[in-house]
């Protein structure tokens, strides 16, 4: 301190402005690396002091879920900012967003930034997802903490949805007519929940201050609260799951190292190579405004948001009752079980939980890859359930039928994986997964791509 | 030990505390529900469009005579195309797909609605040609008085497939 009282008189106004913000820097070296100290220990607040070294390596995580943090935080700068210029009513809103483009400096580029983070979110945290599951980083104690991450999914979808209505283009109108016709299948419900979603029967300005309620201030509030719950539950499980080679016995934990700078490091050198990327994609390419929602003129083809697009394509080939209510609620209730079903091993921490887990999920996916596109020709030309057995409701023959025979070849598959690999039920199940998960890429894939005029099949760029 | 003994007691026998605690409980239930049910009001859609004055639903179509047998013309202000049947008959069919509600235009050559989002394609008295929509459109009640059509929009009837009572035919001259 009395160091301090003999160099203050030696300093101009502008060093002692700067030394009365940060005291630190006036002390002397030793001084100031306690100082630091105290400064890095505002860090260690929020991540652990010291972390297990083989959980920094990059192969285990590939900083998907920092990079989810980074793209929410993003998204809620950008959203921000957007909320100044936005007006959630039908009349201003698609001019609000014309106005933004092209009289608010930046504000394209604030509009891009937003709407790529989002679409780059949704991708990482399927991405995630995928990572959690294929090193069985749900198994105990982290059971709770995969339906954190399911329910953070769901929301980072309904944002996306939510804000895909917003700016009130064609676009935007029919897209959302679209996904919220689907919920007047649900069986019961169905008319009320969509009356519900929509404010009323059509599409109009209830509509849009319900999504633009839910966009800017339910689904920020949810991740505000689940995200902490869902880092504070890694915490709990004593850091991220260890990864292992096959070969090796689990709980096996190695040295560890201090966060700072070990994992700080990486997790800032990863952020800012996913802010340049989403930078440099929105200074290339502008988010797309079509012309302005007009309710009588549906465009053709129309087509679901791209992330919906394989419920979409399914819609195709099941009546809506099995597409839309039956097989999603089925997947869903199948995800959020995942953690709970009872597994002959605990595979944490080891990638595709064994060699032979490797070689059947190589297995599943390119059965996969061979049969969903089989799958999807044969019934667009050949399958015509609805035809064949014309005193059927359509609900049971272009619904209950063909659901029943995927059923019946998914369940064959499995015992044949279980059988022909002699394996446990943690790989036969895993392979499972891939099954579905590549099948529903696929329909995805073909939805955005081969789908032209009508919706019929049709190469890209052809229609 | 003591919190056992004390909650083996309020089992077997309710005391002052425990009966007032329950009651605290049910207050903070119903509480939540009157919470709930204000939500649910609140958010539930307004009818006060549809409320409307009846006379606002009702669309003059125009006289008998401006339609062609086997035509259909478009009235965009009251969201529904007009259809007439070979026999003369009227129908004013809903222009929303019945699959997941995109508005279709009718493709004067081929003699079909067209549904530009899923494909599905209806017959000019709005039955199901092609999948995958589940019915035939929606229709709305039409009176004919003095050779003029009104139709009323005041809200579409929902019907599985056409039947001929459904179309509405103009008096023939006795």
């Amino acid at each position: 301190m009395q160091e301090n009282n003999v160099m203050q008189h030696r300093l101009n106004l502008l060093q002692r402005i700067r030394y009365s913000i940060f005291p630190g820097t006036l002390r002397k070296p030793k001084d100031r690396e306690r100082y630091r100290n105290f400064f890095n220990s505002l860090i260690l607040h929020f991540r652990p002091r010291s972390v297990q070294q083989r959980t920094l390596k990059f192969s285990l995580t590939w900083g998907l879920g920092g990079m989810a943090v980074v793209l929410v935080c993003m998204l809620f700068a950008t959203g921000l900012m957007l909320k100044f210029v936005y007006q959630p009513v039908p009349d201003r809103a698609y001019e609000s967003i014309v106005h933004l483009q092209n009289n608010v400096l930046f504000g394209q580029l604030i509009r891009n930034v937003h709407h790529w983070s989002a679409y780059t979110l949704l991708i990482i945290v399927f991405l995630h997802f995928l990572r959690i599951f294929f090193t069985g980083a749900f198994h105990p104690p982290r059971q709770f903490n995969w339906i954190l991450g399911l329910a953070m999914f769901l929301a980072v979808l309904t944002s996306n949805i939510t804000g895909y209505l917003l700016p009130w283009d064609q676009l935007a109108f029919w897209a959302i007519t679209i996904c919220t016709g689907m919920l007047e299948y649900i069986p019961g419900i169905g008319g009320w929940l969509q009356g519900l979603v929509r404010g009323g029967s059509d599409i109009g300005p209830a509509t849009l201050s319900i999504f633009f309620a839910i966009h800017t201030a339910i689904i920020p509030a949810c991740l505000i609260i689940l995200m902490p719950w869902h880092f504070w539950r890694v915490r709990k499980a004593g850091s991220l799951v260890i990864p292992r080679k096959p070969d090796e016995n689990e709980g096996s934990r190695g040295d560890s190292v201090p966060t700072i700078p070990n994992l700080i490091l990486r997790e800032i050198v990863v952020a800012v190579v996913l802010i340049a990327f989403v930078m440099g994609i929105s200074v290339l390419f502008n988010a797309p405004l079509e012309a302005k929602a007009n309710p009588g003129l549906s465009p053709n083809p129309t087509k679901a948001p791209w992330y919906f697009a394989g419920i979409q394509e399914l819609l195709l080939h099941f009546h809506p009752l099995l597409a839309l209510f039956i097989i999603p609620i089925l997947m869903m209730i199948a995800l959020f079980s995942i953690p709970y079903i009872n597994y002959q091993a605990n595979t944490a921490g080891v990638w595709f939980a064994s060699l032979k887990g490797r070689s059947m999920a190589v297995v599943a996916a390119l059965v996969a890859i061979i049969v969903t596109p089989i799958g999807i020709v044969a019934d667009e030309f050949i399958i015509d359930f609805a035809a064949w057995l014309p005193n059927i409701p359509g609900e049971i023959s272009n619904g209950l039928i063909p659901f029943a025979l995927m059923l019946t070849v998914t369940i064959l598959f499995y015992t044949v994986m279980k059988k022909r690999f002699s394996s446990n039920n943690n790989e036969a199940l895993q392979s499972v997964f891939v099954l579905l998960v590549v099948a529903f890429i696929i329909l995805t894939i073909t939805s955005i791509w081969f789908r032209g005029l009508n919706m019929k099949l049709s190469l890209p760029g052809y229609y | 030990m003591p919190t056992k003994t004390k909650e083996m007691k309020s089992e077997a026998e309710p005391t002052r505390r425990s009966f007032l605690n329950i009651l605290w409980l049910i207050l903070g239930g119903v509480a939540l529900a009157e919470f709930v049910a204000v939500a649910f009001a609140f958010l539930r859609p307004r009818k006060s469009k549809a409320l409307k004055e009846k006379a606002e639903t009702i669309v003059t179509a125009g006289a008998v005579a401006r339609f062609t047998p086997n035509s259909v013309s478009a009235f965009v202000r009251g969201k529904f195309y007009l259809a007439r049947l070979e026999d003369g008959g009227f129908l004013a069919l809903s222009r929303t797909c019945t699959h997941l509600g995109c508005s279709i235009p009718w493709v004067e050559k081929e003699m079909k609605f067209a549904c530009p989002c899923h494909g599905s394609t209806f017959d000019i008295t709005g039955n199901v040609i092609e999948a995958p929509a589940p019915r035939a459109l929606d229709f709305y009640p039409i009176t004919i008085e003095n050779k003029i059509i009104k139709v009323d929009t005041h809200k579409p009837i929902k019907r599985s497939t056409f039947q001929v009572e459904q179309v509405v035919y103009p008096k023939k001259k006795a």
